[in-house]
């Protein structure tokens, strides 16, 4: 059985914008940058729980809309001053269809 | 006792010497200084920047009547020199005669006036002084004025680029080929070229005027080739002759200009000349650095000391703000030259450096110019450059390997590396200021004078200080609009109208952004300037909006939205109030709250079920209250007289109909409004960004409020006396803000900066431009008065942003 599942394809992310896989531990933000690369990451800012998805991205990067902490999308790790980390999940494109790590899903409902 | 100087002429020349002298011995001289012009030295080279109001005349005043009172000057200004008595040792005017010991002529140079009929008519100007640019800015007050420049030389493409700035519609006759023929070649005149047209200049080379036109005031320049330009001005900017009348009538040696030997002395011991009057070597010269150095030589000379003037490479700067060119050396080609020219079309750079047996003789750039001081440098020093020869055109930080870090490159630097062209300040003098004691910029600046005339190398300048300093400097942060880029956000809305950008990728193309696309401070800026500018042309781009703006409702802590609905003027209906409790109820929204604005809030909304909430409330007729937006938010009325016994006017209607005029517009941050019907004052319209209180009278249009961090009470802009008035006068200031200020300024922040008195002008005394700001208002409002919550709830739009993209709670645990 594959370790990955699908979630969509590529195009129903429009460029820089990101959209939400909900699961019963939360939801997951899916970014998809201006060079179509494909970041997933906890929606919830480590700062106040701010929801990563609404935020404005810039390059591999994203700012969170409550207070304006700075995110790497690759390492999940607050950029600047700022200390946290987001947790980030495993995610891939194949033949324009977005793969999710299964174990993001299921984690979530173990963690349930 | 001191000596009698008399010095004839204050310009920038005279000026340094003045300083000269009194900075190595102030008891020296007497010193007497005579000046047509009704005014002391202010930096001439600076007029370009008053003219396109950049600058105003006061911020490029270098010695003013105080200075000189201070310094023991004697003046005469206003007074032209008539007569030189070489016998008596007097010069004369009408009203005076004055003897001296010794005599500076600084009688500088006279525009050329060509020899074609019409030449004397009323609107044929030179751009010479401070009283040919007032002239200019009159003519450009008028609607639709157009103005002819003949000469498209460095002056002549200043001042028609100024006019151009200052809304005038502008032709340059230029007699060459290719502009700026004599500093720029064929390649880089091209490119300047459609850089001027592209702003909407017209350009027409190989055009010789054959006559100018009009009865007592010109009216049009004809060319020989048949070409008529119309015209309410004509600037002539073919050249300067040097003034050497009061030379000639004095019998002294005069050829081209007033002939000086080395130490800058006359065919008489007693008199000297400086500047742009001046022959030396057979060579005139009408740059400002070369006539600082005479100036210093002179004092030299004055004081007795031994000094020689030697003449040296001069490079070239055109001072015209988007325009990046710089010319120096010799640009001929011929079969003992070689060259090496990198283009980049797209970017609009063109560089080209003109080689003699390994060593650059000339340099000409067009689009990107950092590396032109370092060029000049090699150049001046005769430099070997056959082992970097492979990459020289990439400027110093290839050739030295790495070095991005531009500190580093100017601390590699040898000390005689001139930093400030115009005051012949190199690198070593400015260190040598720093270990005689000078630890601030200022202080700097001040003793060496780096960076104090043209102003181009003042980034340079700071740096070489950061270096001298260490870390007790820190270099002074220019505000910029961001990391991303060394602009200002005046800087940027300046250029993306000159230059006509209409996308942000393109605003950080042309502009170099150092990142690839931007950051969560500038994107969100440009969008709105673009916005602003293009209206109906620019396409918004919902990823460069903060998340209220681009879901249309506001963020709460909990990643929660509120929602507002438009209620004009805070009239509502018992309809709209019941559509408001349906939705309330049905959506379970756990928060009613009225809002300080006269408006209802649904607070604790989940983003996903936004559009349905708007469907409800547009179904009952509401639509979006813009709650969220930098942009108008309410406005907020009395009864007035409908109902209150002691209103004076309709404050309820008025407010209604400025807030149907206002609805949907975007500007630099939010836009909040009150009408209140008596001085009462009931809707609290003195702390509102615009306030409008009615009395018996009319109407008091109040601006500037503020009751947030800051708390502020309005200013009266103007009384008037119709609701029409008041509703132009309301869109008008409105618009004028929103061209104006930078983004994330309150209209009070952008008074303090620009002046109530500036806003007036622009406002109430000028009741023409505030019909046109209102205008131009109205106009961008027809692509902005669309509710986007209809788009949403309704048309589809957006649909990505309220849906998820997978639903795992939906689906049983496997």
């Amino acid at each position: 059985m594959t370790n990955f599942v699908d979630i969509g394809a590529v195009e129903d992310i429009p460029v820089r914008s990101a959209r939400l896989v909900k699961t019963h531990g939360g939801c997951i933000a899916v970014f998809r940058t201006a060079s179509d690369k494909i970041f997933a990451l906890d929606d919830k800012c480590p700062h106040k729980g701010g929801p990563l998805s609404n935020g404005i991205q810039h390059d591999e990067s994203i700012t969170c809309p409550l207070h304006n902490w700075v995110f790497d999308l690759n390492t999940g790790a607050a950029k600047g001053a700022d200390e946290g980390v987001v947790k980030t999940y495993d995610i891939r494109v194949e033949d324009g269809r977005i793969l999710l790590d299964r174990a993001a899903i299921s984690l979530s409902l173990v963690a349930e | 006792m001191a000596k009698k100087l008399v010095i004839i002429g204050a310009g920038m020349a005279s000026g340094r010497l003045i300083e000269a002298l009194l900075e190595k011995n102030p008891q020296a001289f007497e010193i007497t200084l005579f000046n047509p012009e009704p005014r002391g030295n202010y930096n001439r080279i600076m007029l370009s920047p008053v003219l396109s109001g950049e600058k105003t005349y006061e911020e490029i005043v270098t010695h003013s009547d105080d200075w000189y009172a201070e310094n023991g000057v004697t003046t005469y200004f206003g007074e032209t020199v008539t007569k030189i008595d070489r016998d008596a040792k007097t010069v004369s005017t009408k009203n005076v005669t004055m003897s001296f010991d010794s005599l500076v002529i600084a009688t500088g140079s006279a525009p050329f006036i060509i020899p074609v009929s019409g030449n004397d008519l009323n609107g044929v100007m030179a751009y010479r002084d401070l009283e040919d640019v007032n002239a200019m800015l009159e003519a450009s007050a008028k609607p639709n004025a157009k103005a002819v420049v003949i000469g498209g030389g460095l002056l002549g493409l200043e001042a028609a680029a100024g006019l151009k700035e200052q809304g005038m519609d502008v032709a340059v006759v230029h007699i060459a080929p290719h502009l700026m023929e004599r500093q720029l070649d064929p390649a880089a005149g091209f490119l300047l070229q459609q850089d001027l047209e592209r702003r909407g200049i017209k350009i027409h080379t190989n055009g010789f005027t054959k006559a100018i036109l009009g009865h007592s005031t010109v009216d049009a320049v004809l060319l020989e080739d048949g070409t008529v330009y119309e015209a309410d001005i004509v600037v002539m900017a073919v050249g300067i002759r040097p003034e050497t009348r009061i030379a000639t009538d004095a019998q002294l040696h005069v050829e081209r200009g007033i002939v000086v030997n080395d130490a800058m002395q006359t065919s008489d011991p007693d008199i000297f000349a400086v500047g742009e009057c001046v022959e030396h070597n057979e060579l005139l010269y009408g740059l400002v650095s070369p006539l600082y150095d005479m100036a210093k030589v002179l004092a030299s000379t004055l004081l007795g000391e031994q000094a020689a003037f030697q003449p040296m490479e001069l490079s070239t700067k055109l001072k015209v703000t988007g325009c990046d060119l710089f010319s120096a050396g010799d640009l001929d080609e011929g079969d003992d030259r070689e060259e090496i020219v990198f283009r980049d079309a797209v970017r609009g750079v063109y560089k080209r450096l003109i080689l003699q047996d390994d060593r650059i003789i000339g340099a000409v750039m067009y689009g990107d110019t950092a590396d032109g001081g370092w060029f000049l440098q090699k150049l001046k020093a005769g430099e070997d450059i056959s082992d970097i020869r492979n990459t020289l055109i990439f400027g110093p930080n290839f050739a030295s390997g790495a070095a991005a870090d531009p500190l580093a490159a100017v601390a590699a630097l040898p000390l005689d590396t001139e930093i400030c062209g115009c005051n012949g300040v190199s690198k070593g003098d400015i260190l040598a200021a720093i270990d005689g004691g000078a630890n601030t910029l200022e202080a700097i600046k001040a003793k060496t004078k780096a960076s104090t005339s043209c102003g181009t190398c003042a980034d340079l300048t700071a740096q070489v200080v950061q270096i001298g300093l260490g870390d007790d400097f820190v270099l002074p942060q220019k505000e910029t609009i961001c990391k991303c880029s060394d602009y200002s956000h005046d800087d940027v809305r300046k250029l993306i109208i000159q230059k006509q950008l209409k996308s942000i990728a393109e605003v950080m193309q042309e502009l170099q952004w150092e990142t690839s696309c931007g950051c969560a401070s500038c994107r969100p800026a440009l969008n709105y300037y673009l916005v602003c500018a293009w209206p109906g042309d620019y396409v918004d781009d919902g990823r460069s909006r903060y998340i209220n703006e681009r879901v249309h409702a506001n963020i709460q802590k909990d990643g929660t939205y509120s929602v507002v609905p438009r209620m004009l003027g805070g009239i509502t209906t018992p309809n709209e109030l019941r559509a408001i409790a349906d939705v309330a109820e049905k959506f379970n929204v756990p928060t009613v709250k009225v809002t300080g604005g006269q408006r209802i809030d649904l607070l604790g909304i989940v983003k996903e079920d936004l559009p349905a909430i708007w469907y409800d409330l547009n179904q009952a007729g509401m639509m979006s209250g813009q709650a969220y937006a930098k942009g108008l938010r309410t406005v907020k009325t009395c009864v007035g007289t409908d109902h209150c016994r002691f209103g004076t006017q309709d404050s309820t209607g008025l407010g209604i109909k400025i807030e149907q005029k206002m609805w949907g517009a975007w500007s630099p941050h939010k836009f909040k409004l009150a009408v209140s019907g008596c001085p009462r004052n009931c809707a609290e319209a003195t702390c509102k960004d615009l306030g409008i209180i009615c009395v018996d009278s009319g109407y008091q249009v109040l601006v500037g409020g503020a009751a947030g961090m800051d708390l502020r009470e309005t200013d009266l802009l103007a009384q008037v006396a119709t609701e029409d008035e008041a509703i132009e006068l309301a869109c008008g200031f409105y618009q004028l803000y929103r061209e104006g200020a930078q983004y994330l300024h309150r209209p009070y922040k952008w008074i303090a900066k620009v002046g109530l008195d500036w806003i007036k002008e622009q406002l109430v005394d000028d009741l023409k431009n505030r019909k046109a700001l209102a205008d131009r208002f109205h106009f961008s409002q027809k692509f902005c008065q669309v509710d986007p919550w209809a788009e949403r709830a309704s048309q589809g739009k957006e649909a990505h942003e309220f849906q998820p993209l997978a639903d795992f709670t939906k689906v049983a645990a496997e």
